[in-house]
This record gives C-alpha cells, structure tokens and sequence, in this order.
C-alpha cells in the first residue's frame, strides 16, 4: 500500500512498488485528466506536480513519491480557474487538446520558478512539452497573460 | 655456521612470531546481566541518541536486502571486494545482540576493533574513526543502544574466503594500518573547527566513504579525502580536488548536511542520500554547522570562493544552450526532451529544485557514474530535496541515449576533456540496478 497526498487529499494505492504513477493517477484513482503520450519522459503529456514541481509520471515509480503532494490537472484549481487555465481559455490555445494538461501544468509550474518569464526562460522550461498541433505560438501567449493576471492577483493582495 | 644462522632466523622468526600473537591476543571481556533501561538516565540516553546518529550506526546495522530487517538488529549486506560481509545485531539482545556486553567491551570495540570475545572485527565496522571518540560519547552510545527494543535475530554468516576468514588476520592488518587514539584537539583552531574536526574523522567516519583505499582495504593515507568509489556510486573527493565549479562553502555543505540540498551543488543521491535525511538532519545544528566549516577549511573554501560569481554566471550561460531557438544537434534534442524541462535555469542563479547540470558533482567528475546513477534512478521524494522527486529514465533512455546524453553534457556544461567508453559505462551502471521500474509503455 503506497500512500501520498492528491490534490490535498490522503490517498493510498494498492499496486506494485514500481507501477509508474501515471497509471496509479488513471487505473486506481481515477483522474484521468492526465495523459499518457509517449511513455519514455520525452513529450511532457503525462506532467504532474510533485512537491510542486512539474515530474514526468510515466516514468516515476509511484514508490518513489510516497509520502509526497501530487497534483494533477483535476487539482490544480478547484474551479479550473486556474490563471494558465484561465488565459488557455480565453486565448483558444489547444487544438486537439491531448498535451494539454501536460502543458498546463508544466506552465504553472513554470510561472512559480519565473513569474514574469522572458522568451528564452519559456522555451528552456517549455521545450520538453511537445504538441503535435504547433500551438506553441498561442501556449507562448497565453502564458505570458496568465503571468501578467497572477502579477496583477498579487499586486492587488499585496 | 649455516646450521646456526638458521638457528638464529628461526628464533627470530619465533619470538616474532610470539611476539606477534602477544599482540594480537585479546582476553574476553565478562558477560553481565542486561543493564535495566532505569540504570540510564534519560538526558544520557538522548546524548546517546545523538551519538549514535552521528555515527549513522542503523545504516549499516539494519538489513537492507531480503525486504528489510528491524533497526539496529544487523545482518546488513556489505559488498566488499574481498566477499560479502553481515553487520552485527547490535540490540541489547543477551543471545543474537550485545545485551551480556558492559560499557567496557563495547569501549573496546569502538576503541580498538576487538569483540567482547576478543575476536579482532573487521574494519567494515570503521573502528579506526571511532577510535577518536571520547569517553562520554561511548558511555552515551552504550545508555542508547542498552535501552533499543531486544531483537533475536542472527546475522548471515560472512562469505570472506580462507585466509581472510580467519580474524587473526585481523590484528596484522591493524599493526600496518591501524591507529588507535581519542581525538586530540588542535590549539591553532577554534572550538568549531575542533569539534567539527572531531566528529569527522570520528564518528562521522566520513573518510570511510570519501578516502580511497589500497588493496588491502586500508585508508591512503597520503590520499585523505580524494574521493573514492562505494556500492557502485562515486563519492566526490572532499578537499580541493572537489571538481565543482562552485566552492563547497561552509554554507553550501550546511544545506547539503542538513536538508540533503546545496543549492549550488544540488541533492544528495545514492549511498549519501539518508546521511542528511536520516541522521544529521536529526542531531544539534551546532554539530552539522562544525562538520560544514571543518570540510569549509579542509577544501580552502576561502581561497577559492573569490571565483565562484565568475563561475556561476559562467553555469548560467550555459545552462541554456541549445534550449533557445531552434535547435538542430540530436543530442541536444534528447537532453532537452528528456532533462532540461528541469534543469534549465536562468541567471543569476538557480532555483531550488532545479539542479543545475553545470553546477553538479555529477559531471565534473572522472568518471560519469554518478550521472548514469541518477538518471537509471532517480531520486525518491525521501532523497536529494525532500518531498519532490526525479523519475528513472531506466525504461526511457537506453545505452546509447544515455551515453549521448552524458557525452553531450560533458561538452557542452563543463570545460573538461570528454568521457570514454560511455556505452559500455552505461550498461555497466545499469547491471547494479536491482529493482527495475515498470515499463509503462507496455
């Protein structure tokens, strides 16, 4: 029994030590909202937080975050709102939608190690999430909105 | 005249010998009743608690393999060159533990390697640090060890072949190597530095990992602290030989001692990984901040710390190469799709949780193992910085990925001559993997 903490609440996983986390995400505990793309940790599809930060869960063993705060897409916003969920609404970003959870969460993550991020700091971070639609015009854009609402969130609470 | 020459080497050869076994005899020490838990006191037994986690004793008295063993009770598996050895049960059990040992036969095994039986131990059990330790920190130990829950448990018998097995050995290889000795403070350093010094080379027993060894399993004394290979990681040199852009910084080593992260040198993986997260993470600040400036001046921190903002802004140009605009080298584009997502950084420095290749132990060293290491692995939340982890590229990247990955990084992250034979190096380190993660592709 592996137990962790998803999206805030204690879970516990009844499966071998070293099934990846992904399936323990889908086939065990139903949040399916995180994709499987290529299974080798080379697309980014499959991108939870770990303690926060983006992990690639096709190819992290579930034992391996015991103990530890998962969030997928499910959790990242209770309502979805999300600002990086917000702007890839307002900006249409996703085509065919596959990566995008993967992408979304790469780039809240991305935003807390670098929120007011320049071109370069997007595709440093953002360059091991691939997206078969070549929305990455429309990904770049949205990111910077969404940096801009959580700076404007921030300086209104501050 | 031949008949008394021979004669002569003889009885040389004779007395040598008896004097030889006078050395190396040891009487047995008397077996006593199990103290009671209530003959300690509870402030000596936290002492104790602290010394025994200084000396990180459950790591190598507590089984690992066969799906683990109760704390303290032994029969951990060493893999050494010369065979397989079994840690002993070191719970107050009178039959399987040292529960019939006083506080004088578990002084002598500390101070000079002998049994309560009077067997000479195998300097696994690094007696040639503990030797340095006072008094109190043992009579501390024993309250400690006395007041464990009793575990009867027997340890595997050793797989040492004839005539290692044979522990009279023992005492010949402490006549060439061996020391004995309580730490003697050096007047020229502070308070800190002396106990930072003391706990280092005693307790702590950190050259037991981090100091080459010669064929016969003895620490080089001319080589302390050049680093050395352990179960199939390397553990870096800790003096000036340390490769690391970065100096190892009184502070850089505090992190990394306590919270298992430096931020300029990374987590702490492998073999090195519950030293922080087990033990010193658990102990007095004051003794990890004495570790830290004693290992600050063992490898000139101050001297060379004047170079580590050139250094660091250095890292961070090259931190993104080939990340920005297109990129056409298939090797850049396998390390971007597979490592940079959380490697890449940024100047001025870089963040916490993004270990910065350029920066890391990892590939400043000789030999890539650490590298290939942490990418067949990974890092579990429990290790390197707590609570976020590092997938196993096992069923990722294979051979040839890897090699290209490290070769790569080597030449693109660090100013150093390139690895060899990294193919073969990769295979290698991944034969040492036993537990292999589940292909989620199939």
């Amino acid at each position: 029994m592996i137990k962790f903490k998803l999206n805030g609440r204690d879970v516990s996983v009844d499966v071998p030590d070293d099934t990846p986390l992904l399936w323990a995400l889908r086939d065990e505990l139903d949040q399916t909202g995180t994709k499987f793309g290529c299974g080798v940790g080379q697309c980014g599809a499959c991108t939870v937080h770990v303690g926060g930060r983006a992990t690639r869960s096709c190819i992290t063993p579930v034992s391996s975050i015991e103990g530890a705060e998962v969030t997928t897409i499910e959790g990242l916003h209770p309502e979805g709102k999300h600002p990086v969920q917000e702007a890839w609404r307002d900006i249409q970003v996703p085509q065919c939608g596959y990566c995008q959870s993967g992408q979304i969460m790469q780039a809240a993550s991305l935003l807390k190690d670098y929120p007011d991020p320049t071109d370069e700091q997007i595709d440093g971070v953002m360059g091991g999430s691939l997206c078969r639609c070549m929305t990455y015009i429309r990904i770049r854009k949205a990111i910077k909105k969404a940096a801009a609402a959580m700076r404007e969130e921030t300086a209104s609470n501050g | 005249m031949i008949k008394r020459l021979l004669a002569g080497v003889v009885g040389a050869g004779v007395l040598g010998g008896l004097g030889f076994l006078y050395y190396a005899w040891y009487p047995p020490i008397a077996t006593i009743d199990p103290p009671a838990a209530s003959s300690f006191s509870a402030e000596q037994i936290e002492r104790g608690r602290i010394v025994a986690a200084e000396g990180y004793c459950a790591e190598c008295h507590t089984r690992t393999d066969m799906g683990g063993g109760p704390e303290l009770a032994g029969d951990y598996k060493m893999e050494t060159p010369f065979g397989a050895i079994y840690s002993s049960n070191i719970t107050p059990d009178p039959e399987m533990g040292i529960g019939r040992w006083s506080e004088e036969a578990l002084r002598r095994a500390m101070r000079l390697g002998v049994s309560r039986k009077g067997v000479h131990l195998i300097p696994a059990f690094p007696y040639d640090h503990f030797t340095k330790m006072t008094d109190q920190d043992i009579s501390d130990l024993y309250a400690y060890l006395m007041t464990r829950p009793a575990v009867h448990m027997a340890r595997r018998p050793n797989e040492l072949p004839f005539p290692l097995s044979l522990r009279i050995g023992q005492a010949a290889w402490k006549l060439l190597f061996f020391t004995p000795g309580i730490y003697k403070p050096d007047p020229s350093h502070d308070a800190l530095w002396n106990r930072g010094a003391y706990l280092a080379e005693g307790n702590a027993h950190c050259g037991a990992c981090h100091t080459p060894r010669n064929f016969m399993g003895a620490e080089k004394k001319g080589s302390m602290y050049d680093g050395a290979v352990v179960d199939g990681w390397i553990a870096p040199p800790l003096n000036d030989k340390n490769p690391t852009p970065t100096t190892w910084t009184e502070d850089e080593l505090y992190q990394y001692l306590r919270f298992g992260v430096a931020p300029l040198h990374g987590p702490a993986g492998g073999p090195m990984s519950p030293v922080p997260h087990r033990f010193l993470s658990q102990v007095p600040e004051y003794d990890v901040h004495a570790i830290a400036h004693y290992y600050a001046d063992v490898d000139h921190a101050a001297e060379r710390e004047k170079h580590d903002k050139a250094a660091l802004a250095r890292a961070m140009e090259q931190s993104k190469i080939d990340l920005i605009g297109p990129n056409v080298d298939p090797d850049a584009k396998l390390y971007q799709g597979a490592c940079a997502a959380c490697h890449y950084n940024a100047a001025p420095s870089p963040v916490l949780g993004r270990p910065d290749l350029a920066l890391n132990n990892a590939l400043w060293l000789d030999e890539p193992t650490n590298l290939f290491q942490v990418m067949l692995r990974g890092l579990t939340a429990e290790e390197g910085q707590s609570g976020i982890a590092m997938p196993s590229f096992y069923n990722a990247l294979s051979d040839a990925d890897m090699a290209r990955i490290a070769a790569y990084l080597r030449r693109t992250r660090t100013t150093l001559p390139p690895w060899t034979d990294l193919e073969k190096k990769a295979a290698e380190v991944r034969e040492t993997v036993k537990t292999i993660p589940v292909n989620s592709s199939h």
